[in-house]
């Protein structure tokens, strides 16, 4: 029944992705070798989209408009490369990895903390709060990065048989550990939100938080820990940046956490809606790439690089008309 | 009738910086008692039920419940003793269904996800049970007020309360949602519930509690039997002197129609069409008062009287002259206007009394001669202003932000009918003002009919529209269902125009 709320709400995901998939089909039959690597990327370039738009997600759900999410994913990103680097020789590669997703995910967490304690504490302005959270993210990981340091690669987890269906198997089954994370993150938020008594808490408290206090809800606590897991949510999106890149470069979150909000908004507020926008931006991230790459046309490669945020400003365009936030989004809860 | 003690409170009282909100108040409910809390806007009243139910601390005294001493700290633990609570403002989530909210806080829980089938049957068994009909997956944000008040008691009986505390359950209420209210709480206290009803309506009072404390700037200053009582002696206990209840006035002389609405339409914030095609007449001299359930238009049709609000199609005409969209052009042609909502509409909180009541005249003479203002003229209208119209501050200047919900009221009042008026738009012009207030509002609202001004009078609040109207007309969705004269027709006859029927 939740399900059914989201296909309604996101016609206009539905009906490009529809739209997509049947390109990418007749595409396939033309020309298979680079409609699937167009297919692959599309999912690989959206699995940060998911996360960190989930992250948007949780946080406005729970009243708190974040903002800072490119920050998060760029805390993400370079902690978990540090991380990661320097844990190298002691632990090998995998387990460093994993300190280098552990720590990235403590940084990002952290700064969600940090918003929800401005929003709570200081009832700041939370778009202020959020951009704090992004001038010092640039700031610090542009000052402590260093040059020359490198890091184990990601390594990829194709799934083995399923990978050699054509078009599907590339597309779904041979990413990197956090592409599949982040498509699961999207089903098990879909499960929380309207499943779980933390959901139906969680969307109260983003609605309507005096009701929900009044019932005994801890308002203050949901948003904190909410704020710090959605946090963690985008420490992860940074690090899936780290593995297709394998290595951290200044500013390398590149607006895509400005990106990831234009998705949720698109998703409508609604995880599986956050999924289908996310894809639909990673295709058409995939598709100037391969342009780019292909040089197929004899546009400036700049050009290309436009589209995901002219794409962006027209989803906002379009989408803001009839897009309803959750109430208390953005409002700061005073108890009397 | 009343059992034995549920709740005694002693010597409750509460401080906030600057104001002794709370000055040892005593309170005492049994079992199946209703116990009307009485008391003026700023009596103190939701401060002494906010400490009963846990939402501030009390500096001293003590709360007895069930004979136990307790201390609240916080709602949920007052909900887990069986005190449950009705805010004025629904606590509830619009987009969330019934049975979820009713739920919310004490969901049940299967296998670790939230089953909704058993929230819903749940919901069902007890509404069955105390005959709230409610139709558990509604969505709350599209039912009426008067079933989501329903839904607000619903979570509290869900939550087994054994106490109920309604914070002015009637308000938003049709007489009869309000009639139907009152069965329902003498239901639930025949049942053994105790019930603290606040409200500072005496008719509801005299007609639902068994006894009744009322509260006069924080303190309580008595209680009575309910049956021993008398609006009077009520209304006396509450300001502290003997009040005029009823409105003295002449019958009205109405001459020549001064507004003239025809077929008007009128959209929303959202764009939807409020008004759809409303007509009335308001003559010189008489007092025409629109009853209605508060969000059937009467905000917009106001509005566009006053020039505020695009008129659709249709037209308004105030003598003669339609109003278009300019609300200068409108006040200069003698309109008056007590906007709904005085601290957006009607006042700016943080400049000075002075410079709010020539919010409308600043640019003229003699407050200002080409184009500099004149500030000993500004302020010599305020002295004259805040003396004739009881405005009680330290000064002129006083930021009226700061000033008391009737004293900010009595600002606007002196700014619209200190000058010459054909029309006088007032809506809403005594809602949340103490009855001292009050009084002075309507008289001169009075005034300003006998002067021979036309008074559109926009109310949610009968007493006020049978009190002063010479006629009263009823809208419903927009449109004007009914005009009545209020010497024949009864409060029961313009409810039910009220709620549509009819």
């Amino acid at each position: 029944m939740t399900l059914t709320k989201t296909l309604k709400g996101n016609t206009a995901t539905i009906v490009g992705l529809i739209a997509v998939a049947v390109a990418l089909s007749a595409s396939y039959l033309w020309d298979d070798t680079q409609t699937t690597a167009v297919a692959a990327r599309t999912v690989r370039e959206a699995a940060p989209l998911i996360l960190a738009g989930l992250c948007g997600l949780v946080g406005e759900r729970s009243g708190i408009i974040n903002i800072g999410i490119e920050g998060q994913m760029l805390l993400g990103a370079f902690c978990g490369f540090m991380a990661a680097s320097y844990t190298t020789n002691a632990l090998g590669s995998t387990v460093s990895l994993l300190a280098g997703v552990a720590g990235g995910v403590a940084v990002a967490s952290a700064a969600g903390w940090f918003l929800a304690w401005t929003a709570i504490r200081l009832r700041m302005d939370q778009i202020i709060a959020g951009t704090v959270i992004n001038i010092f993210a640039i700031g610090a990981t542009s000052f402590f990065f260093v040059q020359g340091r490198t890091m184990p690669t990601v390594p990829n987890w194709p799934v083995p048989g399923l990978r050699d269906v054509p078009l599907l198997g590339r597309m779904l089954f041979d990413h990197g550990p956090l592409t599949y994370v982040a498509m699961l993150a999207a089903v098990l938020i879909h499960i929380a939100l309207f499943h779980t008594r933390w959901g139906l808490r969680t969307r109260a408290v983003g609605e309507h938080p005096g009701a929900a206090d009044t019932v005994g809800v801890n308002v203050f606590r949901l948003r904190y820990l909410n704020l710090a897991a959605a946090g963690a949510l985008a420490g992860l999106a940074g690090f899936a940046l780290l593995q297709s890149a394998s290595a951290f470069n200044r500013g390398m979150s590149n607006g895509k956490g400005f990106i990831a909000l234009a998705v949720m908004i698109f998703g409508r507020w609604r995880p599986m809606g956050v999924f289908g926008a996310a894809l639909l931006f990673g295709f058409f991230n995939a598709l100037q790439a391969q342009l780019q790459f292909k040089q197929a046309l004899d546009v400036p490669p700049q050009f290309f690089g436009m589209i995901p945020f002219v794409l962006t400003i027209a989803v906002l365009a379009l989408a803001g008309l009839s897009a309803r936030p959750p109430a208390a989004s953005g409002q700061p809860y005073d108890p009397d | 009738m009343a059992g034995d003690v549920l709740l005694e409170a002693r010597g409750l009282t509460k401080r906030f910086p600057g104001v002794l909100a709370n000055d040892s108040v005593d309170l005492l409910l049994h079992r199946g008692e209703i116990l009307g809390l009485l008391g003026e806007n700023g009596a103190g009243k939701s401060t002494l039920v906010k400490m009963l139910f846990g939402i501030h601390q009390p500096d001293e005294g003590d709360i007895y419940f069930k004979g136990q001493a307790v201390t609240n700290d916080g709602p949920g633990e007052a909900i887990a003793r069986g005190m449950s609570m009705v805010h004025q403002h629904f606590q509830l989530v619009p987009p969330l269904t019934v049975a979820e909210n009713i739920v919310l806080g004490n969901e049940p829980i299967s296998r670790g996800f939230f089953n909704k089938r058993a929230a819903e049957k749940r919901v069902r068994e007890i509404s069955e049970q105390y005959g709230l009909t409610v139709e558990p997956t509604d969505v709350v944000g599209d039912l009426p007020v008067g079933i989501q008040q329903r839904v607000e008691i619903l979570k509290a009986l869900y939550r087994g309360a054994e106490m109920l505390i309604l914070d002015e359950p009637t308000a938003v209420l049709t007489p009869q949602e309000t009639d139907e209210l009152l069965v329902i709480l003498r239901q639930l206290a025949a049942d053994g519930v105790g019930i603290i009803f606040i409200t500072h309506k005496l008719r509801e009072v005299l007609a639902v509690t068994d006894r009744v404390t009322v509260l006069r700037q924080g303190k309580g200053v008595g209680t009575a039997e309910t049956a021993n009582s008398t609006s009077a002696s009520l209304a006396e206990l509450m300001v502290g002197r003997s009040v005029v209840l009823r409105v003295e006035k002449d019958e009205a002389a109405p001459a020549e129609p001064v507004l003239i609405v025809n077929d008007l339409h009128v959209r929303d914030d959202r764009r939807q069409l409020v008004v759809e095609g409303a007509t009335l007449q308001v003559r010189a001299g008489e007092i025409l008062g629109v009853a209605g359930v508060e969000g059937n238009g009467q905000r917009e049709l106001v509005e566009a009287i006053t020039g505020i609000r695009p008129i659709d199609t249709g037209s308004a005409v105030v003598d003669g002259t339609p109003v278009g969209s300019k609300p200068r052009a409108v006040r200069e042609l003698g309109v008056a206007y007590i906007p709904e909502d005085r601290e957006k509409d009607g006042l700016v909180g943080g400049y000075s009394i002075a410079d709010n009541l020539v919010l409308a005249t600043y640019y003229e003479e003699p407050f200002a001669s080409r184009g500099v203002r004149d500030f000993d003229a500004v302020a010599q209208q305020a002295e004259e202003l805040v003396e004739q119209f009881d405005v009680r501050t330290p000064s002129i200047n006083t930021p009226v932000q700061s000033l008391s919900g009737g004293n900010k009221q009595k600002v606007i009042v002196a700014r619209e009918l200190s000058k010459e008026n054909r029309l006088v738009v007032a809506s809403q012009p005594t809602r949340g003002v103490d009855v001292g207030s009050i009084e002075f509002i309507h008289n001169q609202l009075i005034t300003a009919r006998d002067a021979g001004a036309a008074v559109l009078l926009v109310s949610a609040e009968l007493d006020e529209i049978f009190g002063l109207a010479d006629r009263i007309a009823v809208i419903y969705e927009g449109r004007i269902v009914a005009e009545l004269d209020p010497t024949t027709t009864t409060r029961e006859e313009v409810g039910l125009f009220m709620a549509g029927g009819g």
